[in-house]
């Protein structure tokens, strides 16, 4: 960490993001205390994780990167025993685990050690311990990767439900796209340094274009010429279009008409994220240069 | 997974700071970590309870039915009751250590440890639970290679409070010396070596099957070294009434080294070492 001032808002839904290595699950380990921090200070709700670190932790739970799971231990006891671990009484827990292993489709394995869930099962079942004890503030480290897209959709409504119930939650992600969809303020992390604070919208604003790949409906020969637009031609069906910030879709649908070219579908090429971070990272180095 | 978004989210209390007993956390969590613990111990138990009472019959037959009836008595005892208090104490040392090393360290390896660290628990209270595991699973035993013991030759308690403090205490030393252990390992092979390397030879020449009057005035003084020595002593002159040290200065050296393991464990685990990164 080379410096980090950051400030989540209580009730936020908050995106940390950056690259492999950038620091993201350091932070989140010297939050949560996996981490020793050589100096600085975190306070959680006003709590400062130094000198009230018990009753810190006490606000926060956490779903790691990495399955850490007691795969040798059952499904609902792995929930008993974390809500124990926050003070929960065991009568408490066990309702609790009930609640959560149901809210997360995992009830009907609540006997099964947890060895033998599947991938997924396994995320959900350490988003139910990250939520048995109620806390006022869920870190979620990279929840999505490697999921596939139903469990990845079905977790976002999940998050969004408790975000909407209170709940402040910190998501760190590779993905822009997921974390547009679900925060509403975010910061990116580049070795160690935070290179960008801001809300959602006026961070994916910053993007100066996009690539769209479009499907069309006539067979195409060669490249056709587009005014004002970068083109290349991916398939005898499919071209690339390189927009600007100052463009219009419509515009650009006007052009095609215009070529009686006729659009079936439509998705964007590029890494969001990518070309965010890089322009990001170039801007910084050009101030830098200054 | 299609109606996975039907939960309903838990109901928060925002903008003021969380209401947080912190003495009713670490005794609920106190006792999840025995619990777990103990279902531990009971559900692979085939690993934790029955090894022991086989090799302590082994050493019954072997030591006390056959070798023992050759030897005769020992400080004024047959040879097979001389060995059974130091058998029963051999078995609460190895348990009590394996059980909260593996425990520990398993913990350690597949990062589950992190939900104990994480929490709001106290160190003192995550030592505690694991201690007392520890304890729990190194009296199991003594009472089952007690009930063995019994097969083989008459038992006494002499003094039942000593016999019963000096098992605790000395279980409670092992346990938390197989959480420094833990604390160390970062690998399996780290976690046998005090075991094999140490453990074992400590406690066969703790006094176990011989006095340490047989032994030369030099080999004597060697022996007084070893800690075990004093723990298998205190808990014979516990059961049989005889002792080769005296009693005062086995508690003191026992309890020392409780104090003294504790204190080292607390501050290794209160500054992250082989736990945190």
């Amino acid at each position: 960490m080379k410096g980090i001032d950051l400030v989540v808002r209580e009730g936020d839904f908050f995106a940390l993001l950056g690259p492999n290595g950038a620091g993201k699950t350091t932070v989140i380990g010297i939050i949560t205390s996996l981490v020793n921090k050589t100096r600085g200070r975190i306070s959680v709700f006003g709590l400062d994780i130094d000198t009230q670190r018990e009753a810190a932790k006490a606000c926060i739970g956490v779903v790691p990167q990495e399955i850490n799971l007691n795969i040798f231990e059952k499904t609902a006891n792995i929930l008993v025993n974390q809500a124990g671990y926050y003070g929960v009484p065991r009568a408490e827990a066990q309702r609790r685990a009930e609640k959560y292993l149901k809210a997360l489709h995992l009830w009907d394995r609540r006997d099964d050690i947890a060895r033998n869930l599947s991938g997924g099962m396994k995320r959900r079942l350490m988003i139910a311990r990250a939520l048995v004890h109620e806390p006022r503030l869920v870190i979620l480290d990279e929840p999505t990767a490697g999921v596939d897209i139903e469990i990845r959709r079905s977790m976002w409504a999940l998050m969004r439900a408790l975000n909407e119930s209170g709940m402040t939650i910190i998501l760190t992600t590779h993905y822009l796209e997921e974390a547009e969809s679900l925060c509403r303020n975010i910061a990116i992390i580049d070795e160690g340094r935070i290179i960008e604070n801001d809300s959602m919208a006026r961070v994916v604003s910053k993007l100066q274009r996009e690539v769209f790949v479009l499907t069309l409906q006539e067979r195409m020969d060669s490249t056709p010429e587009l005014d004002g637009y970068d083109v290349k031609l991916r398939n005898e069906h499919e071209i690339e279009v390189e927009i600007t910030k100052e463009r219009t879709l419509n515009e650009l649908f006007g052009t095609l008409s215009a070529k009686a070219l006729h659009v079936t579908s439509m998705r964007t090429r590029s890494n969001r994220l990518e070309e965010l971070f890089m322009r990001l990272v170039d801007s910084k180095t050009a101030e830098g240069s200054q | 997974m299609a109606e996975l978004n039907s939960l309903s989210a838990p109901p928060l209390t925002t903008g003021r700071a969380p209401e947080t007993n912190l003495l009713k956390i670490n005794l609920v969590g106190f006792i999840t970590i025995v619990r777990k613990e103990v279902n531990r111990v009971v559900r692979i138990w085939v690993q934790t309870i029955v090894p022991p009472a086989i090799t302590m019959t082994l050493y019954f037959i072997i030591f006390g039915s056959l070798i023992g009836q050759r030897i005769g008595a020992m400080d004024g005892v047959p040879y097979t009751q001389f060995i059974a208090p130091g058998l029963i104490m051999m078995a609460v040392i190895t348990n009590s250590f394996g059980n909260v090393v593996s425990s520990f360290f398993s913990g350690k390896l597949h990062h589950h440890l992190e939900e104990m660290l994480v929490s709001p628990l106290s160190v003192g209270t995550i030592i505690a639970g694991y201690v007392v595991g520890g304890v729990v699973r190194g009296l199991a035993v003594a009472a089952l290679v007690t009930v063995v013991a019994m097969f083989f030759t008459e038992l006494r308690v002499e003094h039942p409070l000593i016999t019963i403090s000096v098992v605790v205490l000395t279980a409670t030393t092992f346990s938390l010396g197989g959480l420094l252990n833990a604390i160390f390992a970062k690998n399996f092979d780290e976690i046998s070596i005090i075991p094999t390397f140490v453990l074992a030879p400590l406690t066969y020449l703790g006094g176990v099957f011989f006095s340490i009057s047989m032994l030369s005035p030099g080999w004597q003084a060697i022996a007084q070294v070893n800690p075990i020595l004093y723990m298998v002593n205190a808990f014979r002159f516990g059961m049989l009434g005889s002792s080769d040290i005296a009693i005062g200065t086995a508690y003191m050296i026992i309890v020392t080294a409780v104090v003294v393991l504790f204190a080292t464990v607390f501050y290794l685990l209160d500054r992250g070492s082989g736990i945190r990164a």
